[in-house]
C-alpha cells in the first residue's frame, strides 16, 4: 500500500483525511486508484491520461517529475507537488 | 510627411591597435557601431549605449571613453587601442593573465571593459589601493561576479607589473 | 603564486579526497574571453543580413483600434513590416517544456506582439526588417497606431480588488483546490499549503509577530542586451542563434509559437551575457524568424536597454505577510504567511516558489501559506536568481530578527534551536533530505565577522545583521556525449549555456570520473542538433544535472574502453580494474591515453554518452552577516563587511563557487538597496536606463567574505548541490537586520532606498 499525502486544498475529496493509503506498483495506479475511491480527486492530479500541466511526482523523496509509470515500493511515500523552475 | 533619412557616408582615417585603418561611416554611427558592425573588433560591447557601463570602453588617443559615446567620424586621425589589442604575439597581457586567474569572469561580456579599463588605470598609477581601484571602475558594470575577484586581479596584476618594470 | 587572500574558506563535513574536484583550474573558455575573441550573440553577422527592430507601445494598457503600417513599408530600406497577425492562431494550446509548460499558448503569443491589446508600456506590437538599424529604428516612427487608452492597474492589492478593471477579460482564477472561478479577475491563480494545525499553534505562542512587507520590481540587469540572429531557409529549416540561458527552450518555444516541425529547427547557443533567469524565454528570436521567412534574408535584432528594462522578464514586484508565533524560550509554534506577487501583464509569476521558500530555514510544526498570482499592467514577469525566495525570506527572516531582538534571543541560537534537518517536514514536500542549515549557521558564527566585534565611530550609525536563506535547486534534463580521441583527449560535447565557469565544472567531474586531467578535456557547447536534450542553464542546476551526466558519460566511455582492452588483451572484461586513469588486468596496464591509441588501430573510437534526469537536487542553504553604516541624514546605507556562507554540497569548481556567492550578494545589495522599477500613476516605466535603473558599481561594496561549507549532497555521485541562486536570498533581510541594529527603524519595503530609509528615521524620531 502507497501512502499518497494529499494537499490541503484538495483534502474535501477525502473527506478531511491528509493522508490514504492505496494499492498500486506504479504512480499511474495509484491515481487510478485514488480516483477510484475519492472520485473527484484524480481529475484534479491527472488530465487526460498525463499529470496535470505544472504538477510533479515525488516517491520516496525522488522529484520523478510526470513520470506515471514511476514503479512503487509497497511502502512508498507520494506526493504531488507544484513543479519549479529556477533563476 | 516623409522622414529623412541621412544616407551620406563619411571617409575616415584612424588608426587602430597601431594599425591605419580605413572606413566609411554614416555621421549618426558611434564608433563602437564601427568597430563592431563594419571592422568586426567585436571585443567592445554594447551594454547600454548611453555611457553608463564601461562594456564598450577603449582607449583613445591615451584618453579612456565608452565608445558608445564616441561619433565614429571623431576618430579621425586618432589612435585607438582596443581589448583586441591588447594581448602581444609574445602573449596575455598581466591583466589578462591574472584575470583568468582569478577567477575575475563569469559570463565574461564586461571583461574586455574591464581590462582595457584597468590597463589605462594602471599605465596612470603602477601601485594602486584598492580604494582607487574600485573608484577608477567605477564606471564599468559588472553584474556576474560581485567586483571581488575582479579589484584582486587588478591588485594582482599590478604587483606583477611593478615587479616586472 | 600568493593565494591566500584571494581563496575564501571551506569547511568540509566529508572526508572525501578528490584528485581534479575541488582545484581551481584555469577555465577552458577564459583565453578567448579576456582577449574579446569570444563570440556572444550579436556578435556576429551573416552575409545578406537585415536588421529587425520593435515598435513598443507608448501606454500600460489600451485597446490596440488599428495598425497601419504602409508608410513605414513605402520607406526606402525597409524590407518587412509584421503585426501580431503573422502568428499562427494558438488556438487553446498549452505551451510546450522549458520554464513553466502547460500555459496558456496564446498568453506567450500576444507577448511577442501584442493581440487587439496592449498589456504594458514597452509591450511589443510590430517588427520591422530594414537594411540597417538606423533605417529599421526610422520605420517605426512610420507606423501608425490608433489606441484606446483604459486604466492601467499597477499594483497588485489594486489589481485584487473587485471594483479593478480586469486586464485579461477571460482570466478565471485557477483556485488551489483544482476548481475554475465563475467570474473573471486578476488573480490568474490562488495556491494553498499547511502543514500542521496552525491555530492551534498560534494559541500555544507567548509572542506572535505580525508583519506586512512590500516589494518593488526589479530587473535581472545582465550587462548583454537580449539578441536574436535568425534565418529561415526555403525549404523549411529555420536557424537561429541566439544568447539565451536555454537553447533547447527556445528551440522549443520556436517550435510552439511558430507551430513548425522542431526537426527544422535548429538553434546554436551563442556565448551569453549573464542570465539570471531572465534569459529563459524567447522574445526576439520568433520575430527574427518571421522576417526572414518574409524578407529571404537572415535577420539579426538586439534590444537596446531601454527594451530590455521595459519589455523583458524583471521579477515581480507585490505584498508578503508573516506572522510567526513563538514561545517565551524562543521555539517557534506556528506560521503564516500570504504573499501576492505580480505577474505582470501575462499569468504565472514566480509566486508558488516564494510560498514554499518562506519558512524553509526551521521546522515548522503548525504553517499555512496562501499564494496569489496577479495580473497587473506591468512587463510579464520572470525568474531571477531563486525566484521569489528573496521577497518570501526578506519577509520572515526580518519577522525573525525582530522575535529575537524582543525576546532578548541570540539571532544565531534562535536559528540553531528551530533550524530545519535531516527528516524534518517541509511545506507540501517530502521530508527534508540531508540539508547543510546547521551547518552553514554554524560556520557564520565561528566566522571571522561575527566572532570581530563591529567597530563603532563616533557620531556613526553602524549595525550588523544576520539572515539565512533557503532554495530548492532544480534538476531537470541534461545531456553530454564524449568523444575518446586518439591521443587520450576527450571532445565532451554539452548542451548548457556556460555563463560563469560550467565548462569546466562539467570537465572536471568527467575527468575525475576517467581518472585524466581537466585539460585533456574540450568542452564544448554544443547546439541543439549535436547533444540530446538540455534543459535550460537556471535553476543552479548546471554543475549538478550536466554534471552528473558528465559522470555518467565518463562512465560509459570506462565501460567501452574495458570491452576494447578486454578483446585486445583476451581477458574477461570483469578482470579488468580501473584506478587513476590506469586499466589493468593480468599484467597488463594501459593509461586512458594508451588506451586510446591502442583501440584506434582495432578500429575502436569509445563514445560516452549520458541523458539524465535526475531526481534529488538536495536544497541549498546560505547565511549571510552584513555590517552597515547608515548616514542618518541622507539615508543612504554603506556596507562596511560581508560574509556569504553557503552549503555547496562538494564545490566542484571552488573559485567559481565563491563567484557565484559573490556575485548573488552584489545583486542582492542592489535589490535591498537601490533597483527599483519607477512608474508614474499612468503606468509608465520612468526609469529605463542604466543610470535611472542603478545597479551597485564595485564602489559601493566591499571585498565579500566567503565560507563554503560542504554536506554532500546525497542524491549526487559527488554531493553537489545547484550554488548559482541561493547566494541572492539572504542580503536584503541581513542588511534589514543590520539597518534596524544601527538605527532601531525596521524597514518593511525593497529597495531600502534613501529617501525610505530618511524616511523611516524621521518616523521614528
Ligand atoms: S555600451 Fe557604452 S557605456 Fe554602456
Ligand atoms: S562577468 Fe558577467 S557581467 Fe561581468
Amino acid at each position: 500500500m502507497a501512502t499518497v499525502h494529499i494537499p490541503t486544498p484538495m483534502r474535501e475529496a477525502t473527506n478531511g483525511a491528509a493522508r490514504v493509503e492505496i494499492e498500486g506498483a506504479t504512480v499511474r495506479e495509484v491515481v487510478a486508484g485514488l480516483e477510484a475511491s475519492y472520485p473527484g480527486l484524480g481529475g484534479r492530479l491527472v488530465e487526460d491520461g498525463q499529470l496535470r500541466p505544472g504538477l510533479s511526482a515525488f516517491v520516496d523523496g525522488a522529484n520523478v517529475g510526470r513520470r506515471l509509470r514511476t514503479r512503487l515500493q509497497p511502502e512508498s511515500e507520494l506526493f504531488f507537488v507544484e513543479a519549479l523552475g529556477g533563476g | 510627411m516623409a522622414t529623412e533619412i541621412q544616407s551620406g557616408k563619411v571617409h575616415v582615417q584612424t588608426t587602430i591597435n597601431g594599425e591605419s585603418v580605413d572606413f566609411l561611416a554614416e555621421p549618426r554611427e558611434s564608433l563602437l557601431e564601427v568597430l563592431r558592425d563594419n571592422l568586426g573588433l567585436t571585443g567592445a560591447k554594447e551594454g547600454c549605449n548611453n555611457g553608463n557601463c564601461g562594456a564598450c570602453n577603449v582607449v583613445m588617443d591615451g584618453v579612456l571613453v565608452n565608445s558608445c559615446c564616441v561619433l565614429s567620424v571623431e576618430a579621425a586621425g586618432a589612435s585607438i587601442e582596443t581589448i583586441e589589442g591588447v594581448a602581444s604575439p609574445e602573449g596575455l597581457h598581466p591583466l589578462q593573465q591574472s584575470f583568468l586567474e582569478n577567477a575575475a569572469l563569469q559570463c565574461g561580456v564586461c571583461t574586455p571593459g574591464f581590462i582595457v579599463a584597468a590597463k589605462a588605470l594602471l599605465e596612470e598609477n603602477p601601485d594602486p589601493t584598492e580604494y582607487e581601484v574600485r573608484w577608477w571602475l567605477a564606471g564599468n558594470l559588472c553584474r556576474c561576479t560581485g567586483y571581488d575577484k575582479i579589484v584582486r586581479a587588478v591588485l594582482d596584476a599590478a604587483e606583477r607589473m611593478r615587479a616586472e618594470a | 603564486m600568493a593565494v591566500d587572500t584571494r581563496v575564501g574558506q571551506t569547511i568540509k563535513h566529508h572526508d572525501e579526497e578528490y584528485k581534479v574536484i575541488g582545484t581551481r583550474p584555469i577555465r577552458h573558455d577564459g583565453l578567448e574571453k579576456v582577449t574579446g575573441e569570444a563570440r556572444y550573440g550579436s556578435d556576429i553577422n551573416l552575409p545578406g543580413q537585415l536588421h529587425g527592430k520593435v515598435l513598443r507601445s507608448p501606454h500600460a494598457h489600451a485597446r490596440i483600434v488599428s495598425i497601419d503600417t504602409s508608410r513605414a513599408e513605402a520607406l526606402d530600406g525597409v524590407r518587412a513590416v509584421i503585426t501580431s497577425a503573422a502568428f499562427p492562431d494558438p488556438g487553446d494550446k498549452l505551451t510546450g517544456g522549458g520554464e513553466a509548460p502547460g500555459l496558456p499558448l496564446k498568453f506567450k503569443s500576444a507577448n511577442m506582439l501584442a493581440r487587439g491589446k496592449v498589456h504594458y508600456h514597452g509591450h511589443a506590437i510590430a517588427a520591422v526588417a530594414a537594411a540597417n538599424p538606423h533605417v529599421a529604428a526610422e520605420a517605426l516612427k512610420l507606423i501608425d497606431v490608433e489606441y484606446e487608452v483604459l486604466d492601467p492597474v499597477l499594483e497588485v492589492w489594486d489589481a485584487m480588488k473587485s471594483d479593478a478593471p480586469v486586464i485579461i477579460e477571460d482570466l478565471y482564477t485557477a483556485r488551489a483546490d483544482g476548481t475554475t472561478a465563475e467570474e473573471p479577475s486578476n488573480v490568474a491563480a490562488e495556491m494553498l499549503y499547511e502543514v500542521g494545525d496552525v491555530d492551534a499553534g498560534f494559541a500555544e505562542a507567548d509572542l506572535v509577530v505580525d508583519r506586512e512587507f512590500t516589494f518593488g520590481v526589479v530587473h535581472q540587469g545582465y550587462i548583454e542586451t537580449h539578441n536574436a540572429t535568425a534565418h529561415w531557409l526555403k525549404d523549411g529549416h529555420l536557424h537561429v542563434w541566439c544568447s539565451s540561458q536555454g537553447a533547447f527552450t527556445i528551440r522549443q518555444e520556436l517550435a510552439d509559437l511558430l507551430d513548425h516541425p522542431i526537426t527544422k529547427i535548429h538553434v546554436v547557443p551563442m556565448e551569453i551575457g549573464g542570465g539570471f533567469g531572465g534569459k529563459t524565454t524567447a522574445y526576439l528570436e520568433p520575430l527574427a524568424a518571421l522576417l526572414s521567412r518574409q524578407t529571404g534574408h537572415p535577420i539579426k535584432m538586439a534590444m537596446d536597454r531601454a527594451d530590455v528594462l521595459k519589455a523583458t522578464g524583471p521579477t515581480p514586484g507585490g505584498y508578503v505577510r508573516v506572522k510567526l508565533g513563538v514561545t517565551n524560550d524562543g521555539m517557534i509554534t506556528a506560521g503564516y504567511a500570504n504573499l501576492a506577487f505580480d505577474a505582470g501583464g501575462y499569468p504565472g509569476s514566480v509566486v508558488g516558489a516564494g510560498c514554499r521558500c518562506v519558512f524553509a530555514p526551521y521546522n515548522m510544526p503548525n504553517a499555512k501559506v496562501e499564494g496569489f498570482d496577479v495580473v497587473v499592467n506591468k512587463p510579464k514577469t520572470h525568474a531571477y536568481r531563486a525566484p521569489g525566495a528573496t521577497h518570501a525570506e526578506f519577509a520572515s527572516e526580518t519577522v525573525v530578527d525582530e522575535i529575537c531582538r524582543t525576546l532578548d534571543i541570540d539571532p544565531v541560537e534562535f536559528r540553531l534551536k528551530n533550524s530545519a534537518k535531516e527528516g524534518d517536514w517541509q511545506l507540501a514536500m517530502p521530508p527534508y533530505p540531508r540539508i547543510g542549515h546547521i551547518e552553514c549557521m554554524e560556520a557564520a558564527r565561528d566566522s571571522a565577522q561575527w566572532q570581530t566585534p563591529l567597530e563603532t565611530a563616533p557620531g556613526k550609525k553602524r549595525g550588523r545583521g544576520i539572515a539565512s536563506g533557503f532554495w530548492f535547486n532544480i534538476g531537470f534534463t541534461s545531456s553530454v556525449t564524449a568523444k575518446l580521441n586518439s591521443d587520450g583527449s576527450v571532445t565532451l560535447l554539452e548542451g548548457s549555456t556556460d555563463i560563469g565557469g560550467t565548462r569546466t565544472s562539467i570537465a572536471m567531474q568527467f575527468a575525475e570520473t576517467l581518472g585524466i586531467s581537466v585539460e585533456d578535456v574540450d568542452p564544448i557547447v554544443a547546439d541543439t542538433d549535436s547533444v540530446g536534450q538540455t534543459d535550460v542553464t537556471g535553476g543552479s542546476r548546471v554543475t549538478f544535472a550536466t554534471g552528473l551526466a558528465a559522470h555518467n558519460a565518463a562512465n560509459d566511455m570506462k565501460d567501452q574502453i574495458v570491452e576494447g582492452l578486454a578483446d585486445l588483451w583476451d581477458v574477461a572484461a570483469d578482470s579488468i580494474s580501473h584506478a587513476d586513469g590506469t586499466f589493468s588486468a593480468n599484467g597488463k596496464s594501459a593509461t586512458v591515453g594508451e588506451a586510446a591509441g591502442l583501440l584506434e588501430e582495432e578500429g575502436v573510437f569509445p563514445i560516452g554518452k549520458n541523458t539524465v534526469t535526475p531526481t534529488r537536487e538536495g536544497g541549498a542553504f546560505a547565511v549571510h552577516i552584513a555590517d552597515v553604516e547608515v548616514d542618518e541624514e541622507t539615508g543612504k546605507v554603506e556596507v562596511l563587511r560581508y560574509t556569504a556562507v553557503q552549503d555547496a554540497g562538494v564545490a566542484i569548481y571552488p573559485p567559481y563557487v565563491e563567484g557565484q556567492m559573490q556575485g548573488g550578494v552584489v545583486q542582492g545589495v542592489g535589490w535591498a538597496l537601490n533597483e527599483e522599477y519607477v512608474y508614474d500613476d499612468d503606468g509608465h516605466l520612468l526609469n529605463a536606463s542604466l543610470l535611472d535603473y542603478r545597479m551597485p558599481t564595485a564602489l559601493d561594496v566591499p571585498n565579500i567574505e566567503t565560507i563554503i561549507v560542504e554536506v554532500p549532497n546525497p542524491g549526487h555521485p559527488y554531493g553537489v548541490r545547484g550554488v548559482g541562486e541561493v547566494p541572492i536570498v539572504p542580503p536584503p533581510a541581513a542588511m534589514a537586520n543590520a539597518i534596524h541594529d544601527a538605527t532601531g527603524v525596521r524597514m518593511s519595503h525593497l529597495p531600502m532606498s534613501p529617501a525610505r530609509v530618511q524616511a523611516a528615521l524621521a518616523a521614528e524620531a
